[in-house]
């Protein structure tokens, strides 16, 4: 494969997300512009003077990197040069939360941006915070599990989904441990003219509290138990899914991760994993993942 | 340091940081066993498993020891193994 994210990077030993962007830099190759906002991938790939980035890269705010890809994408047909691919790849924090606004004028505008979301589900790089993103019953820092709660009390936001409705002509879900699928999906999308939106499932060791070596395999656990369905939407409508083999309850997912110790040790637990097994089994009937 | 206009940087430049050095544990590769399915060269975060002369090597000056390769090996061709430094 080719390799235009540099080693010496200084993302976490595990973490999935250099994994990710490698993956996402193979499919769309050197021709290609990525901007990002602040987060994770921001820091770990550019402390400054150094850059772990082979193609061209640009960072300016944490809210702003749709509306930078936006200006990339305008110049670039102005040059003429409408081969090049024009990537937004950010984490969840600046997609489901602060960019949001800019994302939707993206969109809405119809510009020629592949935005791609790594999705590990809090705000890491500044300690755990939850976002729209972290999904119902988690631990992170400010949705704190004890006597009194179950942690984050709110689903995860549906992103795809607003995606769809803002009639982006391609959108999906991908996972760092289905690599073929996911090289598949960003060429895809690189393909189709206009926006595109791909959000890509990215578990973080520190945030969910596993042991590194274990990345890969909790990201399939993920998509095994359907909490993680990976689908594609062209021209708003579903596409494709990956069928699940055999679907496995949602707590061999839930035990591998210190973020949800406390479903399994405190009083009424079980009912908050009956409820995101609820989740999990929407999630197959909603999108025909088995059989 | 000198910040140059818009803080601009070299392409690739963070190998001049060998990650190595945060390695505690070290893969082992049993190339016998190996089928060179090329996993753990897809999967490493580190983008520093490579063939050389058709062997998956891992480039110690950049990995971290983090066992993704291993636990991934659908052989258990990988070992990871305390490193005495």
């Amino acid at each position: 494969m080719q390799n235009l994210f540099a080693p010496g990077h200084r993302a976490c030993a595990g973490c999935a997300m250099p994994t990710a962007v490698k993956l996402i830099l193979d499919a769309a190759g050197p021709n290609t512009i990525v901007a990002s906002p602040t987060g994770c991938l921001e820091v770990i790939s550019t402390p400054f003077p150094e850059s772990a980035w082979e193609v061209a890269w640009i960072h300016s705010l944490f809210e702003n990197a749709a509306a930078v890809a936006s200006g990339i994408d305008v110049v670039m047909k102005r040059l003429g040069k409408e081969d090049t691919n024009i990537l937004v790849i950010a984490g969840d924090g600046s997609t489901f939360d602060i960019g949001i606004g800019c994302i939707s004028g993206m969109f809405e505008r119809g510009h020629n941006v592949k935005y791609i979301c790594y999705d590990n589900e809090a705000y890491m790089n500044t300690g755990v915070q939850r976002s729209s993103s972290t999904p119902f019953c988690t631990n992170t820092t400010t949705t704190p599990a004890g006597k009194v709660s179950f942690g984050n009390p709110l689903p995860k936001k549906d992103m795809p989904a607003i995606a769809v409705a803002h009639r982006v002509p391609y959108v999906a879900t991908a996972s760092v441990a289905y690599p073929v699928d996911l090289r598949k999906k960003v060429k895809r999308a690189c393909e189709i003219k206009g926006p595109a939106y791909i959000q890509i499932s990215a578990p973080c060791i520190t945030g969910w509290n596993f042991e590194a070596g274990n990345t890969i395999e909790i990201a399939r656990l993920a998509v095994e138990t359907c909490l993680w369905p990976l689908y594609e939407y062209v021209f708003g409508e579903l596409d494709g899914v990956k069928k699940v083999r055999s679907k496995k309850p949602v707590e061999d997912y839930l035990k591998t991760q210190g973020r949800y110790r406390h479903l399994f040790r405190k009083e009424g637990g079980a009912e908050v994993i009956a409820k995101i097994q609820a989740m999990a089994d929407a999630n197959a009937l909603k999108f025909g993942l088995l059989g | 340091m000198k910040l140059s206009l818009g803080a601009m940087a070299e392409p690739g430049s963070t190998r001049v940081t060998k990650t190595g050095a945060w390695r505690t544990f070290v893969p082992q590769v049993d190339h016998e066993a190996c089928i060179k399915c090329s996993l753990c060269e897809i999967y490493c975060p580190e983008a520093c498993i490579h063939q050389v002369e058709g062997l998956f090597v891992p480039d110690l000056d950049y990995c971290k020891g983090c066992g993704v390769c291993a636990n991934e090996c659908p052989r258990n061709a990988i070992e990871m193994i305390l490193e005495e430094k």
